[in-house]
């Protein structure tokens, strides 16, 4: 971490209030200095960081101290929790989750009503100025009362939860970016967390889910060096974003010799082609999937032969089509005769001609069903 | 890891996929020439690689086990091996639910883990003061 951003008062090794150090905590556990090696050997894999920083880490989370974390969830599927919760490196990720005070997250706190609302004005009141706010889910701008808790709407309770925030972590693509709710032709108006946050640093964790390690590792960067991390141009920390599926894809040889499954189940399919004509947004899409991959590091879903998705990009869902190659008509006009023509216009009329045939044939063959054909079975 | 059942379908191992393989033991094999020359340790976190299906164990196969095979047993299992080639160590940490967590490859004289801690041992040290004391007014 080079270009780390420190915050201007969010520190959380610097007067935090909640209990001693990490260091102290975990001793207290009866942790070894031994697990803890192998705690930081773990957490810097989990953060990208070379294992040559292993040392500093550990000297950093050794006097790191809990921050007041409050997790608010919006328009969201609780998909971002679910990914996070049932991350596979359980016992790392529950000595993170030992090391924040995890003050208010109406899924996982057992208190509710009053009592959740009280908690989290409690926790920003004592810790005005130095909590970490996480949000998850996107924001409704139209109608406030499409996303309401304990009758407060997202817009008003994350502006009042913004103002003693140190940093704001926005997890998952509709924080980030407006994500599924925010896809044409957005009935709730909904917008990301940076469309109203205007004056805290934002770190931005998109994906549909993010990736749990990307979640955590961005926690355990706070909570190591108390300063968010160097962020790229639309937020997303760099050492998790910062280079494409495509340049860090197993396939990617494949591309550069121009060897594609044309198919999903074509000869090109089964000896692990790029899927880059079957609509693969991995050139356009920075994610760390390629290496930290899924599931205890099993997969990602090009290694399982389907095509990345662009889930963590900007309008991912508005993308036209998910099958549809990034820079290729939506047929093959090489394998059509009738419309296989020589220059740009040419292949532009083909296009349109054979789209415009394929709708006629799919209105000719579409039966609709009405209600009294429901009632009857 | 073994292909037999699995459909050969998209992730098979052992065909021309990419080939990490060699520039990874050419890495290796530069870090243990500074090694010998300098002193200057290095690690290597498999967890950043783009590897393909079958590489990292195809990795695993071409560094082969050594003379020492250490078991750790903090926070959940390590496994920590010098493999045939002396002075590079394969240490994989494992969770409680023997879910493999990271995994490095490093190139050292003794990976700094297996070396007992000094904060352990002023516990230990405190320990067995404690004890003998006992002891003594028992």
């Amino acid at each position: 971490m080079k270009k780390d951003l420190p915050l201007k008062d969010g520190n959380p090794q610097q007067g935090n209030p909640l209990g001693g150090t990490l260091g102290e905590s975990l001793r207290s556990q009866g942790v070894s200095r031994r697990s803890f090696m192998k705690f930081c050997a773990t957490t810097a894999s989990m953060m990208a960081l070379p294992p040559s920083m292993i040392p500093m880490i550990a000297n950093a989370l050794e006097n790191a101290r809990r921050p007041s974390v409050i997790w608010l969830s919006f328009q969201e599927c609780t998909g971002c929790t679910e990914s996070l919760t049932r991350a596979h490196t359980s016992t790392v990720e529950s000595l993170i989750f030992d090391a924040i005070s995890l003050d208010y997250h109406h899924t996982l706190q057992a208190a509710s009503g009053h009592a959740a609302e009280a908690a989290r004005e409690v926790a920003m009141e004592e810790n005005f100025g130095n909590y970490l706010l996480v949000v998850d889910g996107s924001i409704p701008l139209d109608n406030p009362g499409y996303s309401t808790i304990a009758g407060i709407s997202n817009l008003d309770m994350l502006t009042e939860s913004a103002k003693g925030a140190a940093a704001i972590v926005a997890v998952g693509t509709c924080a980030t970016y407006g994500g599924i709710p925010h896809a044409n032709p957005n009935p709730t108006g909904a917008v990301s967390v940076k469309d109203i946050i205007k004056d805290k640093p934002i770190i931005n964790v998109p994906g549909c889910p993010p990736i749990p390690v990307v979640i955590t590792g961005v926690l355990a960067h706070y909570l190591t060096f108390g300063a968010i991390p160097e962020l790229d141009h639309i937020g997303r920390p760099k050492v998790f974003y910062g280079q494409s599926i495509h340049d860090r894809c197993y396939r990617r040889p494949f591309y550069d010799k121009g060897q594609f499954a044309e198919t999903f189940d074509d000869e090109g399919a089964k000896k692990g082609w790029c899927l880059y004509k079957l609509g693969c947004r991995g050139p356009t899409t920075y994610n760390a999937c390629a290496t930290t991959k899924w599931n205890n590091g099993t997969s990602f879903p090009i290694e399982s032969g389907h095509p990345c998705i662009g889930c963590s990009e900007p309008d991912f869902w508005d993308g036209g089509g998910f099958y549809k190659a990034l820079s290729l008509p939506t047929e093959d006009l090489s394998k059509t005769a009738v419309y296989a023509a020589a220059g740009a216009a040419a292949a532009g009329v083909a296009v349109s001609a054979l789209n415009r045939g394929k709708k006629n044939a799919s209105n000719k063959i579409h039966i609709k069903t009405t209600i009294d054909d429901l009632k009857k079975e | 890891m073994s292909s037999v059942g699995i459909t050969q379908f998209n992730i098979q191992m052992g065909d021309e996929l990419t080939q990490n393989v060699q520039p990874l033991l050419h890495e290796i094999r530069h870090a243990l020439a500074a090694l010998l020359e300098s002193g200057k340790t290095s690690s290597i976190d498999l967890r950043s690689i783009p590897l393909a299906p079958g590489e990292e164990e195809a990795i695993i196969e071409a560094l082969g086990k050594g003379e020492i095979n250490a078991r750790l047993e903090a926070l959940g299992p390590s496994d920590i091996y010098e493999t045939r080639f002396a002075g590079v160590w394969l240490t994989s940490h494992y969770n409680e639910d023997h879910m493999i967590v990271s995994r490095f490859i490093e190139i050292t004289e003794l990976p700094a883990i297996l070396r007992s801690q000094r904060e352990d041992m002023a516990t230990a040290l405190e320990t067995l003061n404690e004890e003998l004391q006992k002891q003594a007014t028992s």
